[in-house]
């Protein structure tokens, strides 16, 4: 009885906040997250940065896999063509320090002139076919940097990365790039919501659900395609500039096939298309394993079961995505 | 009345099966055309072909005048041709207003920097597209349904919804493929009634692929038979229904005809 009583209440309360307006939720939210690192210490706002990270790289697969439904495993060569352009143009390895701000623009521009590169040969090809050879793409970005020894050092990385500044002040506490991460997650965010809800995001969907009857309602694929390959690897190239500027060293080993399997992976477990379900997606895959570290033996292993138990009870993920309603209902 | 769709001497090959052998077919302004056939005739090649997604091997089709073969079929879909499909082929993830919205497509223009910036323009545009979308829902009588997923509604609802969302395209043609396919008698005859009223109310012209004899005799004004590829009669419903060819095709020649007779189609042939 009371166990009920208890329950009700609880999904009243809720319901209650998902009943609250969009934007209210966002602010709250926002806020709750902006005040956090006094509060959790250095090593978890560390945690939370790279939860950050990974909040803007899946906002940005969510563009490709869960708009377009092209599904992409090389995402990660986006992200290190990101960290290794601002690493040469920013370290004293070439002895070029150009501003991380300056950086940010060129290296989003970067990655989604690598996003079309890849997605011109790619662009008849459909599901697996795709996915294997956006995976070799990937194994190649990283195969050149592992072995382009006079431009990228090799394993042995490149060091000493410019930190970002304005002005006198400079980044350099796990806060500071807290506060960086943050922001550019609201950015990426942003972008995506508002392309989610327009005629572009309307056609990358209708594309996703049937190719060919979007073809004939007028859409374009193969430059459809090639937006979303395009828009999508850039927030991988920011994303990999921050990491690169925040980590101040970057070794190969950082952009292996794990990353594209991660980022897949949570915007499946938070719900394709979604864009909350990207930020739960990334708290659980990315955090839970830092939360989890004693038992770091058992973390794959928790992995795998997590993703099964998934596709049997939330095929559609945590936050499925919801399809906007139409403002304009009774007016004439 | 000015000619809208000039199909002349269309061949289609798929291997060695002549899928359409030198198909003529003439399409005027405000006109509804039957296309009928036993199955496997060619007909929905034919759609095919128009819309772009075969290209024929010879032959030509002109909209308008203009030559639309090797077009692609986005381009072919913005000259003013759309189209149903002979298995619904609605986006079913996305809601009623937004499978309509997705038709519009080719009369709006924002690009990324409109949808991101969201200026005064592109709002302009989404609000007239949706008001269109209302509008164009009203139409079909799906008011109402706007924010269903297209996946749920029932299934003479998903046709009229295509039917809806091929009319956003703002087209001059507009080909169905089997609309009535899988209705119920009333369900057939409020669809016919619709049809009528697609022309007459918004000036279009219809190209109609149908079985049901009673639909494309009772609203076409002319009719095209194809059998085995080929245009075997074409003519006013009255001349295409007495046509010794078309009874043949359907029925079979005289001798066979009392075998044949258990499977006929439609008895008022």
């Amino acid at each position: 009885m009371i166990k009920q009583i208890l329950a009700e209440r609880l999904s009243r309360r809720w319901q209650g906040i998902l009943r609250m307006p969009k934007w209210l939720q966002f602010v709250l939210i926002t806020g709750f997250v902006a005040v956090l690192p006094p509060f959790i210490g250095n090593y978890w706002t560390h945690v939370l940065a790279y939860i950050g990270i990974y909040v803007m790289l899946g906002v940005g697969i969510n563009v490709v896999v869960g708009f377009a439904g092209l599904l992409d495993l090389g995402y990660v060569a986006f992200y290190a063509i990101g960290a290794y352009s601002y690493a040469f143009l920013a370290s004293p390895k070439f002895g070029i320090h150009i501003p991380f701000w300056m950086m940010i623009p060129a290296c989003a521009a970067l990655a989604s002139l690598g996003g079309a590169l890849l997605g011109i040969p790619v662009l008849r090809m459909r599901g697996d076919y795709l996915a294997i050879v956006t995976l070799g793409f990937g194994e190649i970005i990283r195969i050149l940097i592992n072995n382009l020894d006079a431009l990228t050092n090799g394993p042995k990385g490149l060091l000493r990365i410019d930190p970002p500044t304005i002005g006198s002040f400079t980044f350099t506490t796990p806060t500071h790039f807290y506060y960086l991460i943050l922001g550019g997650c609201l950015l990426s965010i942003f972008f995506t919501s508002r392309l989610n809800n327009s005629r572009i995001g309307r056609a990358w969907i209708a594309m996703r659900e049937d190719q060919d009857a979007a073809a004939l309602m007028g859409i374009d694929i193969l430059k459809y395609k090639l937006l979303a390959f395009a828009i999508g690897a850039s927030f991988a190239g920011v994303g990999g500039t921050i990491f690169a500027a925040k980590q101040g060293s970057i070794f190969p080993d950082d952009f292996s096939v794990m990353v594209s399997v991660n980022v897949i992976c949570l915007i499946i477990i938070g719900g394709l298309g979604s864009i909350p379900g990207v930020i739960i997606g990334a708290i659980i895959l990315i955090g839970i394993p830092e939360v989890l570290r004693a038992a770091a033996m058992y973390r794959m292993l928790a992995f795998g079961l997590l993703l099964i138990l998934m596709m049997i009870f939330r095929p559609m993920g945590i936050f499925p995505s919801a399809r906007r309603k139409l403002e304009l209902k009774k007016e004439d | 009345m000015g000619v809208l769709l000039e199909i002349r001497s269309v061949t289609k090959k798929f291997g060695g099966l002549q899928a359409l052998t030198k198909v003529d077919l003439l399409i005027e302004e405000k006109m509804i055309a039957g296309l009928i056939g036993p199955n496997g005739a060619g007909k929905t090649t034919l759609f095919n072909a128009i819309t772009g997604v075969y290209a024929p091997e010879e032959g030509s089709i002109l909209f308008l005048g203009r030559q639309i073969i090797g077009k692609k079929r986005h381009e072919i879909t913005a000259v003013g041709i759309a189209r149903t499909f002979q298995n619904i082929r609605l986006f079913p993830n996305m809601s009623t207003a937004e499978n309509v919205l997705v038709g519009h497509h080719c009369q709006m223009h924002a690009g990324v920097w409109g949808a991101v910036s969201r200026n005064r323009k592109t709002l302009e545009e989404e609000t007239m597209a949706q008001r269109k979308v209302m509008e164009l829902l009203r139409f079909v009588g799906l008011e109402g349904q706007e924010d269903q997923l297209a996946k749920n509604l029932p299934y003479g609802d998903q046709r009229r919804l295509e039917i809806a969302r091929a009319l956003a395209v703002g087209p001059k043609l507009l080909l169905l493929d089997e609309p009535t396919a899988g209705m119920n008698p009333q369900e057939t005859l409020s669809l016919t009634r619709f049809v009528s009223r697609i022309r007459d109310e918004l000036g279009l012209s219809i190209l109609l692929i149908e079985h049901d004899m009673r639909v494309v005799m009772g609203i076409s004004d002319r009719v095209t038979v194809l059998d085995h590829g080929i245009r075997i009669a074409e003519g006013p419903p009255e001349t295409i229904q007495k046509d010794p060819r078309v009874i043949e095709a359907y029925l079979g020649r005289p001798s066979e005809r009392v075998r044949k007779r258990s499977r006929l189609p439609h008895k008022n042939v």
